[in-house]
Order: structure tokens, then C-alpha cells, then sequence
């Protein structure tokens, strides 16, 4: 393959898409493994989600972490021991700002550059276009890998009725910011995540009147039991090797001695087991149903004039609706088969971190965990970074490594049985997903 | 190498946050050097490193940072501090550890991606230092072994007589023997993460550390030990500090520039 003069030539180098926290991992990381590393971030400033002044940032005023300090801090760079158990979200980016300052990552980060388009080249090698989101000429460079880091928590996840004879006002919850927005109104908040619970107890301090409308019932974990943060006390039990049914079934107990049956309250009981949907917890959601300030209400089947119309025939009349849907992973830049992406949008990578068909491209960060996801994103970032050498250094182990890793099975290090929705495709159980990970780590240690 | 991803004594069973001693010296300039952390063994403080070193590694460019360890700690919440204080530096630091605190430093560096390494008069194996201590201090060593704390004499610490060892002596805190305990019976530490270069140095003359310990600990971390042959234990406190200190600069200077 023949350069064509306008494509600059990057060599070794490797290129990581986002400079969010799974950006900055990736980037430290592969430098720690030797690499040039040139990430390209479209905002002007590090924390992606985190950094709630960037236009795509999911982030409320009153966002704090629904997962405990030691499960979300770096393994190599913990969170200050005096912070909160569940710090705020400006404590979040400013840890995410001294860790790029600590290892000099900014040197390595080219800022309000986006990158529009990555196409293979054909040994391996990737052209990456990037442009100036102030505007500028594109440019085009040649990259030997591509770490893909830009986030799935930024593009709204559509609601599924037609909105658009509707009078009040509708707004994803990615819009949702301060809670003066509710003040005053009558909202209503669809969706069950941790998003949607998050701004419906907010609602509730806010707000004339609220309905909160999820289409099945859920678990809401307390954030603290016994005295501790609830993911610790989960924990406890993982590294005790409690098995999933007795997890459960203590779950259930832990449940009933403290908030009760919540269908006495109007909440519809779950349609799945404990541990078969993502975790959602919010100590203050039933607190606020049982003050009566938070009328539950079923799947929203119409939004025509100034009426919601819910499953069961009722009919409000909200005059701000926030969808707290969720999101859904979108990499604009990128071909669809290059991650093997279906139609329904849904990529399929091994780990769900490397590209199968593609061994110098790998995302990081699309995990979704019962506990932090900057770990995770850490020692993913670690694999890529040790897989990409061993591919220079040992190129006969690496294609060892790569057959056995084609046959790990798929439950080892993904969770199967969960509630069927797209918001599950990439959860995982952390401690099964990280000791695949060990594994594939000690695999590819130096001789 | 060890790796440890799945860490569920951290993250169910943190260690309780304390305020920690440090003691700091600081160039002007600042021209971006990391810093350097000194961390003290057994019943010093960080005052054993404000006494010469701090204020030389400032006055060469460097930004110096000495740690006491917390009362009643363990080997697992003096690592802790010590990553914790290295995290909170604004740049990626240096760890020096010094006698048992190069123990500590060598944990921590599995926690902590150091800029580089020193290992200064290792006590890395409690047991061989032990016997050593018996050898030449046994009424400051035995009452360790029945729950007593352990109280380091003037001959363990110093080469010759120097002018103010006995007030240096007179500083040291007794460790309590919780503290060693568990510094004996830890399991080794981990690899360090992101491969920071390392130095051990050391002096034959010390009665704690054996020449066999500093070429152990020199294998396992970094080649072959620097030594200063006339020197004591407490390299940073003896009359010819300068020299140790110095020799940990250039080494250090040599790295960073390649
Ligand atoms: C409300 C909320 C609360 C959360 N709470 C928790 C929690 O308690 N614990 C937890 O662990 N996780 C939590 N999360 C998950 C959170 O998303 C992760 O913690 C983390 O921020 C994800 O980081 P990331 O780097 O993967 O993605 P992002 O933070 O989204 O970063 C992606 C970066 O890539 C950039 N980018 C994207 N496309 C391009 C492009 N084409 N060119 C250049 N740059 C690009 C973006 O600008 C962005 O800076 C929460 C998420 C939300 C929405
Ligand atoms: N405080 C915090 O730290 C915090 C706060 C918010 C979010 N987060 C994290 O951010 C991520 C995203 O959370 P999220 O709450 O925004 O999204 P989410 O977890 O995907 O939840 C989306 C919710 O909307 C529902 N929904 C989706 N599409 C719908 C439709 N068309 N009609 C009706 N309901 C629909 C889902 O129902 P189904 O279950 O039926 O799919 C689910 O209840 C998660 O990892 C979460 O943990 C953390």
C-alpha cells in the first residue's frame, strides 16, 4: 500500500476516540505499554459524562454516584479515602481531571477535534478523518490501532409513542439539568432506571404533582443495608461464593424486613428475579410513593393534546413529560460490520471489547456493570494495551491467545439471564467479567 | 506475576481514612520534576527525612514529600497512605522507601504506577532483619516476640558514634507489635504496575539489612545494589547523608532523561 501525500503517516501509533474516563485510561495505558497515543476528544476538556458542560453530558446538578467509592475509583489511582461513599458528580470529574494531570495525558489529547470517519486500510491499519468542531479542513491519519472510547450514555433512546400531537412539553432526561426545570409543574417521569428515579424524586421536591411511569415493576435497592454501602454488602456475599439463588433469595428477605411489599403502594412487582436487571438505587423512590408525592402509573400508551393515557386506561394530564429512556450506543464513524453491529443496533464484540473480525480495533468502556465502570474500562484498557504489543512483540502467541479466547463461552463473562431490553446488552456481573479478564491477562503475561 | 482484578478485601473493607503527617520541601522554581515521597520504617517519622534530605532533593529541583505512618496502622494501611498521599500529588511520584518503609513502598507500588523506585536499606524480609535485630540488639528485639513493642538501639541505626544519634535515638516511637506482626507475616508483594525502574541502595555496614538481603531485594527490583560502605542503617540521618541522597538523584536524573 502506497501513502497518497495528503494521509499523514502515524507509524505505531494508536488512536483513541474520547477522552472521557475511558479515554484517559486507554490512553495512559497504552502509553504505559510504550505506545504513541493520539486520543481526539470533540469537547474542550476532559470527564466526558462527567463534565457536565459538554452539550452531550447525561448529567444532572444533582447527580451522585449510585456505586460506592472502592467499587468505582481506579485500581492504580484511588479517590481521596476521605470523599463520601458516594461522591457528587463535580467530585467524579474533578478526580478524572488530576488523573490526566498526574500522568500528562493532556499531551497526548488533541481537543475539539472530532473524529468523523475510521476505514481500514487493509494490513491492519486505520484511516482515521478528523475536523475541527470549530470548523477547518478535515485531516486524515494513519493509525496502526484504533481504540474506540466514546462513551454510550449520550444518544437518547427514542420513546416509543408518537409525541408530536402533544401540547406539553416532552424532553429526554439527557436534557434534564437543574431542578428549577420542574419546579412548579406537573411532570411526568417515564422510565425506571436510575435516571428516571433520580429526576422523579426530584420531581417530587419540586414539582405540583408527579406520575412516574415504568412499563414492569423493579427492585429498588436501598443505597446503604446494614450500615454499609448496599454494592459492598453484595460483595461480601460474592467473596463468601454465595450462589446467585441464595443472593437472591436474601435479596428478597433483605427487601421485605425493611421497605415492605411495594404493591401496597400502587407499584407493580417486578416481573424478574433480583439480579436480572440492571441495578437500580435509589433509597428515596419508595420513600417519596409512600408520602403519596409520587403516584405510580403503568407503560404511557398515547400523548395527544394536553393527556398522557397510560396501559391501564387512566388518563393524566402532565404539562412536562421527561423520558428518562435511557440511551443507546451510536459510533457514527464507524461501518456497522466493522463491529459486527445488527440491526437493531446492537454491536457484537468479544468481551465486548474487541472487534472479531478486526484485531487492532477495540472500544472500551461499552460495559455496564453491578458495580463501578471505570474499573472495568481500566483492565480493559490494560488487555488491549498488552494484546496490541504481544501482536508486535510475539505475533505466534498472539494468534495462540486469539483461538483460545474464540472459545471462551459466552455466559463466562456476560450476563445471560436478564430482562430482555436493549438497556442490557452489555451487562455484566464485574467480578465474573473481570476474572475473564485476568485470564485473558495472564495469557498474554511476557514469557 | 501476581494480578489481582477481583479485590474484594478493598472494596468491601476499606482502610479508615486518617489525617496523615507530611512534611514538605519544595523548589523555586518549580520546573515539572515528579516529586518524591519518603517513606520511613519502623519508628521514625517523617521528620527523619526533613532533618537533610527534603531540603537537599529541593534544592536540586525535585519537590520532596515525607510520610509518617498512621498510629495503630497495619502494613495494608501504611501502603494504603502511602498511594493515597502519591495520588494526590500533582504529578506522577517517585517512592522512596526507607528500611521497613521500603517494604511498604514495594506494596504500594503494586497499587500505585510510581514514576520510579527507591529502595533504601530494604527490610523486605521481616524475618531475616529479625534475626539480625537479635543479633545486635537483643533487649530492644525480644520483648517484640511476646507482645512488647520493639525498640531499635543507637549500634542497630548508626555505623560509628555520631554527634546527635542519641537524640535521634531518643525520637524513635516504639512499634507497637501489631505493627511488625503483621509486617512478618504478610504475603510478598505484588508486581509493581506500570514497571517503574527502581534502585536498591544500601550499606554493607548496616546491621539490619545483611549485604545478602540488598542483593535479594536488588534482584528482585533492580539490578545490582548502590552501596556506601561505612554507613549505618539510617543512611538519611548519618553524617555523610549527602552522599546517598546525591547518588539517588543522578540515578534518578539518568532515568528520566532516558
Ligand atoms: C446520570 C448518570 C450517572 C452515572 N452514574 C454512574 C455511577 O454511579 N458509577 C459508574 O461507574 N458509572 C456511572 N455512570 C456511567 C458513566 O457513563 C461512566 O461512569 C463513565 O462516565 C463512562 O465514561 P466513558 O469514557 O466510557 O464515556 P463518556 O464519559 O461518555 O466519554 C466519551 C467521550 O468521547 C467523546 N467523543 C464521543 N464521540 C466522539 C468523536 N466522534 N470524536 C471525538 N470525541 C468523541 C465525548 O465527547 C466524550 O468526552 C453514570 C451515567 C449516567 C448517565
Ligand atoms: N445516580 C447515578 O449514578 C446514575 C443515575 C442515572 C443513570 N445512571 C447509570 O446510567 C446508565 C443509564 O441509566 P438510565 O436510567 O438513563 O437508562 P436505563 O437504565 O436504560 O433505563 C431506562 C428505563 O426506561 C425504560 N424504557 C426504555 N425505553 C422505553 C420505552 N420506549 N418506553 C417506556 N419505557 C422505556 C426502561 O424499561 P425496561 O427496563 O423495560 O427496558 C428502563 O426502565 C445506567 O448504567 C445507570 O446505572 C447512574
Amino acid at each position: 500500500m502506497h501513502d497518497t501525500p495528503d494521509i499523514a503517516d502515524r507509524h505505531d501509533a494508536v488512536c483513541v476516540i474520547g477522552a472521557g474516563a475511558s479515554g484517559l485510561v486507554t490512553v495512559k495505558n497504552l502509553r504505559e505499554q510504550g505506545f504513541s497515543v493520539d486520543c481526539y476528544e470533540r469537547e474542550t476538556s476532559v470527564g466526558g459524562a462527567w463534565n457536565w458542560r459538554h452539550d452531550r453530558s447525561p448529567v444532572y446538578a444533582s447527580t451522585h454516584l449510585v456505586t460506592s467509592r472502592p467499587l468505582t475509583e481506579l485500581p492504580d489511582f484511588p479517590m481521596p479515602d476521605d470523599w463520601p461513599d458516594y461522591p457528587h458528580h463535580t467530585q467524579l470529574l474533578a478526580y478524572l481531571e488530576r488523573y490526566a494531570e498526574h500522568f500528562g495525558l493532556r499531551d497526548s489529547i488533541w481537543f475539539g477535534t472530532e473524529v468523523v470517519a475510521v476505514t481500514p486500510v487493509g494490513d491492519g491499519r486505520w484511516d482515521v478523518t478528523t475536523r475541527g468542531t470549530g470548523g477547518g479542513a478535515e485531516r486524515v491519519q494513519r493509525y496502526a490501532a484504533v481504540v474506540v472510547a466514546n462513551g454510550h450514555n449520550w444518544s437518547p433512546k427514542p420513546l416509543s409513542v408518537d409525541t408530536s400531537a402533544f401540547r406539553g412539553r416532552v424532553m429526554h432526561a439527557a436534557a434534564y439539568k437543574d431542578p428549577a426545570q420542574l419546579r412548579g409543574r406537573k411532570v411526568l417521569v417515564v422510565g425506571g432506571g436510575n435516571t428516571g428515579c433520580d429526576i422523579a424524586v426530584e420531581a417530587a421536591q419540586q414539582a405540583t404533582t408527579v406520575w412516574h411511569s415504568t412499563r414492569r415493576g423493579y427492585w429498588y435497592a436501598p443505597k446503604y443495608v446494614f450500615g454499609r454501602p448496599a454494592d459492598q454488602v453484595h460483595d461480601k456475599l460474592l467473596e463468601q461464593r454465595v450462589p446467585l439463588r441464595l443472593r437472591q433469595w436474601l435479596y428478597h428477605l433483605a427487601v421485605r424486613l425493611t421497605v415492605g411489599d411495594v404493591t401496597r403502594f400502587g407499584l407493580p412487582a417486578p416481573d424478574h428475579r433480583p439480579y436480572e436487571s440492571h441495578p437500580v438505587v435509589n433509597s428515596q423512590l419508595v420513600y417519596y410513593v409512600g408520602h403519596g408525592r409520587i403516584t405510580p402509573v403503568p407503560d404511557v400508551v398515547r400523548l395527544e393534546g394536553a393527556t398522557a393515557e397510560f396501559a391501564d386506561g387512566r388518563r393524566v394530564e402532565p404539562d412536562l413529560v421527561i423520558t428518562a429512556t435511557g440511551y443507546l450506543p451510536r459510533f457514527e464513524f464507524l461501518a456497522p460490520d466493522l463491529l459486527d453491529i445488527d440491526e437493531d443496533g446492537k454491536p457484537d464484540l468479544h468481551l465486548h471489547a474487541f472487534a472479531r473480525r478486526h484485531p487492532t480495533l477495540a472500544v472500551v468502556g461499552l460495559v455496564q456493570a453491578d458495580a463501578g465502570l471505570l474499573p472495568l474500562a481500566h483492565w480493559q484498557s490494560v488487555a488491549v494495551a498488552r494484546w496490541l504489543r504481544l501482536r508486535l512483540t510475539d505475533p505466534d502467541r498472539a494468534v495462540a491467545v486469539q483461538q483460545r479466547e474464540s472459545t471462551r463461552p459466552l455466559r463466562s463473562w456476560t450476563r445471560l439471564r436478564v430482562v430482555p431490553s436493549s438497556r442490557h446488552w452489555f451487562e455484566v456481573s464485574h467480578t465474573n467479567y473481570l476474572r475473564a479478564l485476568e485470564d485473558l491477562l495472564k495469557q498474554m503475561e511476557p514469557a | 506475576m501476581k494480578l489481582e482484578l477481583v479485590r474484594f478485601k478493598d472494596w468491601t473493607d476499606p482502610v479508615p481514612s486518617v489525617r496523615r503527617e507530611v512534611l514538605s520541601a519544595l523548589p523555586h522554581p518549580d520546573d515539572g520534576q515528579p516529586p518524591l515521597l519518603f517513606v520511613p520504617g519502623l519508628g521514625h517519622g517523617a521528620w527523619a527525612f526533613r532533618e537533610h534530605w527534603l531540603g537537599h532533593v529541593a534544592s536540586r529541583g525535585f519537590a520532596a514529600y515525607a510520610l509518617s505512618p498512621r498510629e495503630q496502622g497495619s502494613l495494608r494501611a501504611y501502603a494504603h497512605d502511602v498511594v493515597q498521599v502519591a495520588a494526590g500529588l500533582p504529578r506522577q511520584a517517585v517512592l522512596v522507601g526507607h528500611g521497613v518503609g521500603a517494604l511498604v513502598v514495594a506494596h504500594a507500588l503494586a497499587r500505585y504506577p510510581a514514576r520510579a523506585a527507591v529502595l533504601a536499606a530494604p527490610v523486605l524480609h521481616g524475618r531475616a532483619a529479625l534475626g539480625a535485630a537479635l543479633r545486635t540488639n537483643p533487649l530492644g528485639t525480644l520483648p517484640a516476640f511476646f507482645g512488647g513493642g520493639l525498640r531499635l538501639s543507637r549500634r542497630q541505626l548508626f555505623a560509628g558514634d555520631p554527634p546527635g544519634a542519641d537524640a535521634y535515638v531518643e525520637r524513635l516511637t516504639r512499634a507497637p507489635s501489631a505493627v511488625y506482626r503483621s509486617l512478618l507475616t504478610a504475603p510478598g508483594p505484588a508486581d509493581p504496575v506500570g514497571a517503574p525502574p527502581a534502585l536498591v541502595v544500601g550499606s554493607p555496614d548496616d546491621r539490619i539489612v545483611t549485604r545478602k538481603a540488598l542483593d535479594r531485594a536488588a534482584a528482585r527490583f533492580g539490578g545490582a545494589p548502590l552501596l556506601f560502605p561505612g554507613m549505618g542503617h539510617d543512611l538519611m540521618l548519618e553524617p555523610g547523608w549527602q552522599e546517598p541522597i546525591d547518588a539517588i538523584l543522578d540515578w534518578l536524573v539518568k532515568e528520566l532523561a532516558g
